[in-house]
C-alpha cells in the first residue's frame, strides 16, 4: 500500500508546479505558459534525479551525510567546461551544438562515475570509503587544473566558464530535457525494482552478505543508477552539490522509515519540490533571477554542518 | 556435515589461515576456541563463503561454499560476525524480520511472521520488541543479531563471540536455548561458536576446534581433547580445569 505522506508530498509538488505555472500569467498565453513549462520540467527532472541519486548514494556508503557529489561529480563538470572553453575559445564553445555537447558531457561524466567505481570496488564493494576519499582526491585535482587553465582564459572567456559553472535552469534546451526525462524515469524504476535489495544492503556488508543478498552486484547497480543520475541532472543545467542532502534528509524526516520503496520516492518529490518552490519564491514572488542554487547551496551546506557538528545518539 | 580440506586464506601478503582440514560434525554445540589472531573469525567467515581462499575447499551438507551464491550460502550458514552494527534506524523486531528475508526477499508470508515471534520469545526480547536497536543497551542489541540468526532458519549457525557484551544472566539465558536448540528433534540446529569463556565452554560445548596462529592444534569431543594441558599449550599460560558444584570450570593453575 502507498504511504499517505506520499501522496501529501504529490499533492505539495502539483500545488508548486501549479503556482509555478499560473501565477501571474499573462497573454500570450500558449507562449509563456511553454517556456514555464519547460523550466519547471527540467526542475521536477533534476530535483527528482538528485534526491533519487543521494538516497541511493547514502545507502550504499551506510552515510547520511554524504552526496553523490562530494566523490567530484561538480569538479569534473567544472573541469570539463573549462577545457571546452580553452580549446575551443569563447565563440566556439557558444557554437557548440547543444545536444551534441549535452550528450558528450554526460557521457564523459557517467564514464569517469563507473571508471571510479570499477577501479577502486574492482574486488567487491567491501571498500565504500576509499571509493568516497578517492572520489574527493580527484575532485581536489579535477578543481586545480580547472583552476590551473582557468587563469589561461583571458576576461571574457573566464566569464563563460564561471557562468557554466552554476546550475542554470534558464535556457534548457526541450530536446536535452526529453532525454533527461527518459533517463531519469528509467532509473527510478529500475531503483524501486531494486528497493527491497536495497533494504538489505543498508544494513551494511557484513550482515547483508549473509542473509543472502548478492551485495556486490546491488552496489554495482546502484552506483550505477547513481552515475546516470547526477550525470544527467549535471549536464543538463550545471552541478548543485547539496540539494541532495536537502532532499534525503528531508525524506528521512517525513518518512522516519528503512523502506527504500518509501524512501527513494519521497526523496525525488522533496528534490522536485525544493526547486519548484523555491524558484517560484525567487522568481514570482522576489522577482530574482538565478539565485536559487545559491540558496539551496547555502541551505545544504548549513544542513550538512549540522549533521556534521550534532551529537550523535547516545 | 561441515567439511574443510587443506584451506589456506591469506591477506595482504600474509597467511591467515594455513593449511586448515577439519570436520564439524552435525548436531550439538562447537565451540572454536584459541588466542587472538588464531583465525578463528576467518575461519567462519570462510565457511559462510564470504571469504576467497587462496586454496582448498569448504563444504556444507554437500554444498560448494565458495562457489555457491549468496542466496545458497545463505540456505546452509548463519553467520553473524564480530561486534556487527548497523546504522540503519531499526527497531528490534525489524532487525530479527531481516533474518528471514532469505526465505521472502521483502515479502512476507504467515510463516515468516510465525518464526520472528518466536525468535523473539526464544532470546527474551518480546518487551523490546519495538525499541529502536540505537536505544538499547550492547548486550541487547547482540541478543537481537543472535535472534536474527536463528530466525534465519539454517542448519548451521555460525556464531562470532556473540557473548562478547552480555551479563551473566543473558550469556546462560542465550547459551541455554542455543543449547536446547542443538538437542535432536524437529528443527535441531548445528552451532559453531567463538568462545573466549572457557568455563562456558566447559559447560555447554560438545567439541572443541581449537587454533593458533593459524593452525589447527586439536578437534574433537570437548571431553576427550579439552584438558589443562591442552589450553595451557593453546593460550600460553597455566591453566586448570576443576569440578566446582558439579560442573567443571576453567581456572589459572
Amino acid at each position: 500500500m502507498v504511504d499517505r505522506r506520499l501522496f501529501l508530498l504529490g499533492g505539495l509538488l502539483v500545488l508548486a508546479c501549479a503556482a509555478f505555472l499560473l501565477w501571474n500569467l499573462r497573454a500570450p498565453y500558449g507562449f509563456i505558459l511553454g517556456l514555464r513549462f519547460t523550466k519547471l520540467a527540467s526542475l521536477c527532472v533534476v530535483g527528482a534525479a538528485i534526491g533519487t541519486a543521494t538516497v541511493l548514494f547514502q545507502t550504499i556508503a551506510a552515510n547520511r551525510m554524504l552526496t553523490p557529489g562530494i566523490v567530484g561529480f561538480d569538479a569534473l563538470f567544472i573541469f570539463i567546461q573549462t577545457m571546452l572553453v580553452l580549446t575551443l575559445g569563447g565563440v566556439g564553445f557558444a557554437g557548440l551544438p547543444a545536444l551534441a555537447q549535452f550528450g558528450v558531457e554526460a557521457a564523459i561524466l557517467v564514464a569517469a562515475a563507473l571508471g571510479l567505481f570499477s577501479i577502486v570496488l574492482r574486488k567487491g564493494a567491501e571498500d565504500i570509503l576509499r571509493l568516497v576519499l578517492t572520489g574527493v582526491i580527484l575532485g581536489v585535482l579535477m578543481r586545480g587544473l580547472a583552476s590551473l587553465a582557468q587563469r589561461l582564459l583571458d576576461p571574457s572567456e573566464f566569464a563563460i566558464v564561471q557562468q557554466a559553472s552554476f546550475a542554470s535552469f534558464g535556457a534548457v534546451d526541450r530536446t536535452q530535457l526529453a532525454i533527461a526525462f527518459v533517463i531519469l524515469t528509467c532509473c527510478l524504476l529500475a531503483a524501486l525494482r531494486i528497493a527491497r535489495y536495497l533494504d538489505v544492503a543498508a544494513l551494511g556488508r557484513g550482515v547483508a552478505l549473509p542473509l543472502g543478498l548478492d551485495y556486490d552486484h546491488v552496489v554495482f547497480i546502484a552506483l550505477g543508477l547513481v552515475a546516470l543520475l547526477v550525470a544527467t541532472s549535471t549536464a543538463l543545467v550545471g552541478p548543485i552539490t547539496f540539494l541532495g542532502l536537502l532532499a534525503s534528509s528531508l525524506a528521512h524526516a517525513a518518512l522516519p522509515t528503512w523502506r527504500h520503496s518509501r524512501l527513494l520516492p519521497a526523496a525525488a518529490l522533496i528534490g522536485a519540490v525544493i526547486l519548484v518552490a523555491g524558484q517560484f519564491v525567487f522568481e514570482r514572488l522576489l522577482g530574482l533571477q538565478s539565485t536559487l542554487t545559491v540558496v539551496v547551496e547555502f541551505a545544504g551546506g548549513v544542513l550538512f554542518l549540522f549533521l556534521v557538528l550534532r551529537r550523535p545518539r547516545p | 556435515m561441515i567439511e574443510i580440506e587443506n584451506l589456506t586464506v591469506s591477506r595482504s601478503g600474509a597467511e591467515i589461515l594455513k593449511d586448515v582440514s577439519v570436520k564439524f560434525g552435525a548436531g550439538g554445540i562447537t565451540a572454536l576456541i584459541g588466542p587472538n589472531g588464531a583465525g578463528k573469525s576467518t575461519l567462519l567467515n570462510a565457511i559462510a563463503g564470504l571469504i576467497k581462499p587462496e586454496h582448498g575447499r569448504v563444504t556444507v551438507g554437500g554444498c560448494d561454499m565458495i562457489s555457491a551464491r549468496p542466496p545458497e550460502r545463505a540456505s546452509h550458514v548463519a553467520l553473524l560476525a564480530q561486534n556487527e552494527h548497523v546504522t540503519a534506524r531499526l527497531t528490534v523486531r525489524e532487525l530479527v524480520s531481516f533474518g528471514r528475508w532469505t526465505h521472502h526477499h521483502g515479502r512476507p508470508q504467515e510463516r515468516d511472521l510465525r518464526m520472528i515471534e518466536e525468535a523473539l520469545e526464544a532470546f527474551d526480547l518480546g518487551p523490546l520488541a519495538e525499541r529502536r536497536l540505537d536505544a538499547l543497551s550492547g548486550g541487547q542489541r547482540q541478543r537481537s543479531f543472535v535472534a536474527m540468526a536463528w530466525a534465519q532458519e539454517t542448519p548451521w549457525m555460525l556464531l562470532d563471540e556473540p557473548l562478547s557484551a552480555l551479563d551473566p544472566r543473558h550469556v546462560r539465558g542465550i547459551m541455554d536455548r542455543l543449547h536446547e536448540l542443538t538437542r535432536p528433534g524437529q528443527g535441531q540446529r548445528s552451532i559453531v561458536i567463538v568462545l573466549h569463556d572457557l568455563s562456558v565452554t566447559a559447560r555447554y560445548a560438545d567439541r572443541i576446534v581449537a587454533m593458533k596462529d593459524g593452525r589447527l592444534v586439536t578437534s574433537g569431543p570437548r571431553l576427550l581433547t579439552m584438558t589443562g594441558g591442552m589450553l595451557s599449550d593453546l593460550f600460553g599460560t597455566g591453566l586448570a580445569i576443576e569440578t566446582v558444584a558439579g560442573r567443571d570450570v576453567v581456572v589459572p593453575s
